[in-house]
This record gives C-alpha cells, structure tokens and sequence, in this order.
C-alpha cells in the first residue's frame, strides 16, 4: 500500500472512511484489516472536481463479497461528496493473508476466528483454539463456511472454530 | 502471438473452469457429508472465479463493449473450448473426485507455465489461481487415495471412475493452434503431469496408468464436444436466454 503523505489531510480522512467499511462476510474485520485496499488516488479534491480512484484485490478469485465491496466503497465516497469514483479491480500482486494487520489478527481472534498462522500453511490438527487457547485440536475440514476459512474443533473445550488460512 | 490466438486460449481457460464449475456445483446440497459438500462448493466457487478472471479478460481482448456475461451465455456449444474431461457427467463421488484431481494437476502444471509466459494479464491470473490450486490437488488428491486405498467397493468404484474418464486425458495434452502459436510446452506438462498423477495412483493401490495404451477423444478445445456439453448449457444458460440481460 502507498505510503500516505502525512500532510495529505484529505487521503488520510478517505483512508479512515475506508476503514469503516467491513467484510460482508466476516463484519469484524474492515477492509482495510483485510488488507483488500490496494491503493486511493486522489486526483481532484473534493474542492475541486472530487476524482477519487480506489484500487482493490480480492482474497480468493471466487469471493462473492467482492461486488458488495465495491458497492460499499462507492456509496461510502459519493456521500462523502465525490463526483467521480473509479474503482479498479487489480489481480497482480496477488492477496496474502501476509498483508491482514496485526490488529485484524487480533479482532478476528476475539470474533472467534483463529487468525492465520505462519506455522499452519496447510491446516492441521493443532491450531490454537480461539476460545480456550488450547492447541489440543483436530482439523474437521480444510474447507469451512468460506472460501478463506477451515474448519476445526477443540478437543479441550470441544467448541468448533473456523480457522482463517494462510494464503 | 497473434491476439486471436490469445483470445481462443483465454476461451479455453475460461470455458474449461466454468464447465467443471457447474458441474461440481451439481453436488451443492448432495455431498455425502456435510464438510465434503462444502469442499466441493468451495473449490466450485474457485473455478468460477478463475472462470470470471479469465472471460474478463477475454472480453477486454475481444473489445466493442464484449462482457463477461455475453462470452458465458450467448455462446453455443460448438464455440466453446472447454477440455472434454471437464464436462464429463459427475457419476458418482469417485468419479466427481478423480475428475477434480485430474484437473487440478493438470491446471497447476499449466498455471506454472504461465507464470512466466510472455503475457503479464495471465501470468497474474495463474498466479492468483496457484494458490487455489494447490489447495484443490491436495484435497481431491486424498480423496483418491482414501477411495482406492479403502474398502472393496470404494476400490472398485475408484478402478471404475479410472475406466470412465481415462480416455478424456490426452487431449490435454495434445496442442490446440492457440496452443502452439502461445508456445505452451505441452510435452513437459504432459511428463509433469503423468509423474504426479502416478505417484497418487501408486498411494491410492491403482494400477499404473499409461497414456499410450487407451485411445484418447480429442476435439473440445476445438469445440467438437460429447452429448453431454448441450444439456449442460442448456441448464446453465436458460435464464440469461428466456430473460436477456437480467439481473439481480
């Protein structure tokens, strides 16, 4: 993601107004937590003509919340006051989970969802429980409610947790 | 590289994943456990998600306001490109399963290759897609190993699923036109291929598969289908025919 221009007051305000806009599918975590906001260019401000281009990712190819997002994000900019929005799909770099903040790791903990773990690239018995802390756990299914997520069950306090995967 | 030619490839990866998509999409609700349904969906909804990237891309190369709608349902059976294999019927799990890892390697070895083809809109879609991918050949992989290594019948129906779809292999492997103008090396694929569909037949207590020894259909990447490819798209391709242009 761009570096942004400290004194850039305007980008900052469109970057904290993008960070208010969630995952259709996962609410706790913004888009900005996901890491799916490539870039924001502002090419006319808002006291001028109000151009704004967004460059978004998806996390997998399939994922349906994809047009959702982009509805979100254009709604959110035209209150804001923007005449023109461009939205911009980018394939290249491809999504990794390398690019969710710490502080969506941690929100997705507290939701329930063990957050994505270096030691697990591929799921397996063991990922630590999201409610209890316990790593006595067994793998139900490398596929779970998402295309992101697995499926995994605590053997200690033997709630079922999904586990969003290193990708 | 001619762009036709571009275009014609593009086709075929598109109409390849989208095919297979809809016909794993079949199991949504009729998976023979709740996790393994949910598997099926879900490497479905990966395949059609390649399937967009690539018809997106296809429609920008093809130009005069051409989408990815258009390129999905407006065109017939005979202009579509797909491998054979993928439009095969889902039979039973064993069948749908064995498909799914045929394809899937067969899509890892080709997605590698794009990685550092000439065109940069692809190399990025394969490299997207690896990702999914690998995840697919690891999954349906062990599903061939449980299913050939498990009981009688579970052997059985793999030994079978091997009969059934075996002859739909080769083509693969032969070069389409497109193919050959984009240099796609379908020699090494062929040999990567082999070597790792063998070492999972060798897990799963198959016998040795051999690509020479069985005639091999060819013509789908050229659009010359089975019987079964019409009734397909039929199905997929009704409502945008009755209602044109709707949408929800």
């Amino acid at each position: 993601m761009r570096a942004i221009a400290m004194d850039d007051n305007e980008l900052q305000d469109c970057y904290a107004l993008l960070g208010t806009i969630h995952d259709p599918e996962i609410p706790v975590l913004s888009i900005l937590d996901l890491g799916i906001v490539r870039n924001i260019e502002l090419l006319h401000s808002l006291q001028d003509t109000g151009h704004i281009r967004v460059t978004i990712t998806s996390t997998y190819t399939g994922c349906p919340a994809m047009d959702t997002i982009a509805t979100l994000i254009r709604m959110e900019l035209l209150k804001k006051g923007y005449k023109t929005i461009e939205i911009i799909t980018a394939i290249a770099p491809a999504w990794t989970t390398d690019w969710m903040s710490e502080d969506g790791k941690e929100k997705l903990k507290r939701y329930g969802i063990a957050p994505p773990d270096k030691r697990f690239e591929i799921p397996t018995d063991g990922i630590a429980c999201p409610q209890c802390g316990s790593s006595n756990t067994r793998l139900l299914s490398e596929f779970g409610s998402t295309a992101c997520k697995s499926l995994l069950q605590c053997n200690d306090c033997a709630e079922p947790f999904d586990y969003f995967k290193c990708h | 590289m001619t762009n036709a030619s571009l275009i014609d490839f593009t086709l075929y990866l598109a109409d390849s994943t989208l095919i297979l998509g809809q016909r794993n999409g079949d199991w949504c609700g009729h998976g023979p456990v709740l996790e393994q349904d949910i598997a099926i969906t879900n490497v479905t909804l990966d395949l059609i998600g390649q399937s967009r990237s690539f018809y997106q891309y296809a429609a920008q190369l093809i130009g005069n306001g051409c989408t990815e709608d258009q390129l999905a349902y407006w065109r017939n059976e005979r202009e579509f490109k797909n491998a054979l294999l993928c439009e095969r019927p889902n039979g039973d799990w064993a069948q749908t399963i064995l498909r799914q890892t045929f394809f899937s390697f067969y899509q890892r070895e080709l997605f590698t290759q794009l990685l550092h083809g000439a065109d940069t809109t692809l190399s990025a879609i394969a490299e997207k897609s690896l990702k999914e991918v690998r995840y697919h050949c690891r999954w349906s992989s062990e599903w061939v190993c449980r299913l050939g290594d498990g009981t009688q019948e579970s052997h059985e129906r793999m030994l079978a699923a091997v009969e059934n779809l075996w002859p739909y292999v080769g083509e693969l492997f032969v070069a389409a036109p497109y193919e050959t103008a984009l240099q796609i090396d379908t020699a090494t694929l062929k040999s990567n291929w082999m070597d790792a569909i063998t070492a999972v037949f060798t897990e799963a207590t198959l016998p040795p598969p051999s690509l020479t020894s069985t005639f091999m259909h060819t013509g789908g990447k050229n659009g010359q289908h089975t019987e079964a490819l019409g009734y397909l798209l039929a199905e997929l391709q009704y409502v945008q025919r009755s209602y044109p242009g709707c949408e929800w």
